[in-house]
């Protein structure tokens, strides 16, 4: 049983089945460290899809594999950003609670 | 454009050309120089303003001995270009303006002399001096331009600095007023004259003096004009019906009103006149409105002048007066006799002028009442002042007396028997307020508690008055018979001269004598008893309300006004601004009811952003025609 013998729509189902819950997690969750996680859901949900399509529609291309490549570094960073700003909130608010992040409110 | 900007002389020798523009420039540049320093100068002020004006006085003495060698020049630019229009700037240089140059930069530099001893101490001393030079300045551009929209903007100049000076003072409310009301009066003379010149624009297609006056346009038509232009002329000389604001313009300091008075600003009217003299010509309908505008404004001003009791008022008066003989005379057609009345009368009645201001310096009122039997502790003082009152009365052999006849003289001659006798009765009005003033103010018993310690006016205020005292006494001599009218034929170029009649001469001298008696009698002897004029008299009571004028424009022009006004205001705080207030409430509205969206949790707004994609996602599907 080789690889190939999953079709490319299993991957794309997995794909979308992790994306709703990350989107899930980014719109429900209070905890802004959930939310980050969920992010990362997101992404890899998406790394998914890259890769698969590569795998099956382009084979002779790595594109997709690559590209996949960048998503994660640029997600490395992102937490890293990410992260940095939770903590500098958790510094004024002592709170990782979204809810309590109301600023921006009118 | 660097071409069409280039100066160029045209018919001279260039260094005319210098001395003509450094004769504007200097004023100017003084200006500039105490607009930005006159505050940390203080005092030394005065001393860039005289010298800016004592040195264009000795280039406007060489620039006259240039014009009387029989030069003439004319220095022109294009000051811009639009298509066909190309409307030229300019100085010229001939007879008329020559004598003009030499009246405006000697008064100028003697009242800016004057003024370092009357304004000492004042704190705004520097503005006070930047604002004479760039008085000057205009004035000395009026005299120069030859072009009506050059006139035009010089003009406006004159307006602007004599409302800056006449409100010098602004702390004082009647100044704030009265620079107001010489301001507003002007202005409506000056419409009349943009619209003549609009006029004039349409039917000649030029500005250019030159060129106008060397057309031939319909006598109606140029009538029309010249008398649109003439309304300037009304309003800035203080003719009747607009000399409402001359007196009131006393407000300002002393030697300001010498300078408006004698060479600038009111002369710049009777200049203004003579300068368009060819177009009044053309429609001779016109010379006749001048010559009844200006003899109506000699007797009203003349009469009104019998009852003021301001020392500064009475000389207003006659100074609206002897432009009224101005016009009397440029009207009848004795062009030459008008311009050499407004070349003696700047002469005498800058030093009564002066002369009045060394009284009130001394006094510190204005009030003829106050004062009485200053001669012997004014000696300069009283005997300039009774120079210059003799020149004003037209007793020979004093500055007034050889111009004044030469205009009664015009008006004789040619035919205008009831301008002749007005001006006859005028006259004989002018030597008796003349002498009123002096036998109250010099004579007689001093009254009021200031006379006591009243002391001659230091040097630099009393100098003026003798090179003015002296000027009024001789300058009558350059268009004198004796000198062969040396004058006339310098400004008109031509060696017809009126020659003296004797009825004329010997009328104006005997009513002037006549005046000057009756003044003595009455206010010098005390031989007739004071209560001769019951306070009730109708025509008293006509004269000291100055003909009701100022009531007059008050209920006719003011009151209507303000009623219209309200009107307008009411339209405006309610349909105005109860539209622009109506779109603010609006927006006030809808923004508070939008704000609700903006409700600071995060997640709402990456719900937004997730309900955004979606929309756009099934949008693009729709538009790609997937399903």
């Amino acid at each position: 049983m080789s690889l190939e013998s999953i079709p490319l729509s299993y991957y794309l189902i997995l794909s979308a089945i992790l994306f709703g819950i990350g989107l899930a997690g980014v719109l429900l969750r209070k905890n802004a460290v959930t939310i980050l996680l969920s992010v990362e859901i997101m992404l890899n949900a998406a790394n998914l899809n890259l890769v698969a399509f590569s795998r099956y529609i382009t084979p002779a291309a790595a594109s997709g594999q690559i590209f996949a490549l960048f998503v994660m570094a640029i997600a490395a960073a992102e937490v890293a950003v990410g992260l940095a700003l939770v903590l500098t909130i958790y510094r004024n608010v002592k709170s990782v609670n979204l809810d309590e992040f109301n600023l921006f409110k009118w | 454009m660097v071409d069409a900007l280039a100066p160029f002389v045209t018919t001279v020798t260039p260094w005319i050309g210098h001395v003509m523009s450094l004769i504007l420039l200097l004023p100017v540049a003084s200006f500039l120089i105490l607009v930005v320093f006159g505050k940390k100068m203080g005092e030394r002020s005065s001393y860039v303003a005289i010298s800016a004006v004592a040195a264009s006085f000795l280039l406007s003495i060489i620039a006259v001995l240039f014009v009387m060698g029989g030069g003439r020049a004319e220095l022109s630019f294009t000051w811009l270009s639009v298509g066909d229009f190309h409307p030229t700037f300019g100085l010229l240089l001939d007879p008329l303006s020559a004598m003009m140059l030499i009246v405006v930069t000697l008064v100028s530099m003697l009242v800016q002399i004057f003024s370092v001893g009357y304004m000492h101490g004042d704190k705004r001393i520097g503005w006070f001096f930047a604002c004479l030079s760039m008085f000057t300045a205009s004035m000395l551009l009026v005299v120069y331009s030859p072009n009506f929209a050059e006139t035009y903007i010089a003009w406006e100049g004159v307006g602007v600095f004599s409302y800056l000076l006449i409100g010098f003072w602004f702390e004082k409310r009647s100044a704030s007023q009265a620079a107001k009301k010489a301001f507003m009066v002007t202005r409506v003379g000056d419409l009349g004259f943009a619209i003549g010149l609009i006029l004039l624009y349409v039917v000649a297609g030029t500005l250019d003096m030159n060129k106008i006056f060397g057309m031939d346009l319909q006598a109606p038509l140029a009538a029309l004009i010249a008398i649109l232009i003439f309304c300037g002329a009304v309003g800035k000389s203080a003719q009747f019906p607009l000399h409402v604001w001359l007196p009131d313009a006393m407000e300002g300091p002393t030697p300001v009103s010498a300078l408006i008075h004698a060479a600038t600003m009111v002369a710049a009217g009777v200049y203004l006149v003579a300068r368009s003299y060819p177009l009044f010509e053309m429609g001779p309908v016109s010379l006749e409105v001048v010559a009844i505008i200006g003899t109506i404004t000699a007797f009203i001003a003349a009469s009104i002048a019998l009852t003021a009791t301001d020392i500064k008022r009475v000389l207003a008066y006659s100074t609206v007066s002897q432009l009224g003989y101005m016009m009397m005379g440029l009207g009848v057609g004795a062009f030459a006799a008008g311009m050499f009345h407004l070349f003696t009368h700047a002469f005498f009645k800058a030093l009564l002028f002066l002369g009045a201001g060394s009284v009130i310096h001394a006094v510190h009122s204005q009030e003829i009442h106050d004062m009485g039997g200053l001669g012997p502790r004014m000696k300069i003082t009283s005997l300039t002042f009774i120079i210059g009152g003799l020149a004003l009365a037209g007793v020979p052999p004093f500055s007034g007396f050889w111009s004044k006849d030469e205009i009664l003289l015009g008006a004789y001659t040619s035919g205008h028997t009831a301008i002749f006798w007005v001006g006859i009765l005028t006259a004989l009005l002018t030597a008796f307020y003349t002498f009123r003033l002096i036998f109250i103010v010099f004579f007689g018993k001093p009254r009021g508690h200031h006379v006591d310690h009243v002391h001659e006016s230091p040097p630099v205020m009393s100098v003026p008055l003798i090179i003015l005292g002296t000027l009024a006494l001789v300058a009558g001599m350059v268009g004198s018979p004796y000198l062969g009218h040396f004058f006339q034929v310098f400004i008109t170029n031509s060696h017809e001269v009126e020659h003296a009649n004797m009825f004329v001469m010997g009328l104006s001298i005997a009513v002037a004598i006549t005046g000057i008696f009756a003044a003595w009698l009455k206010y010098g002897t005390r031989l007739l008893p004071s209560g001769v004029i019951s306070k009730d008299n109708p025509i008293y009571k006509l004269l000291v309300n100055k003909y009701y004028f100022d009531e007059l424009y008050y209920y006719v022009l003011i009151k209507p006004t303000h009623a219209i006004a309200k009107y307008v205001l009411s339209f405006d705080q309610k349909i105005i601004d109860g539209a622009v207030n109506g779109v603010a409430w609006v927006s006030t509205k809808v923004g508070s009811g939008l704000r609700q969206i903006q409700t600071g949790y995060v997640q709402n707004y990456a719900l937004y952003m997730l309900a955004g994609l979606i929309v756009l996602i099934i949008w693009s599907f729709k538009i790609l025609g997937v399903y």
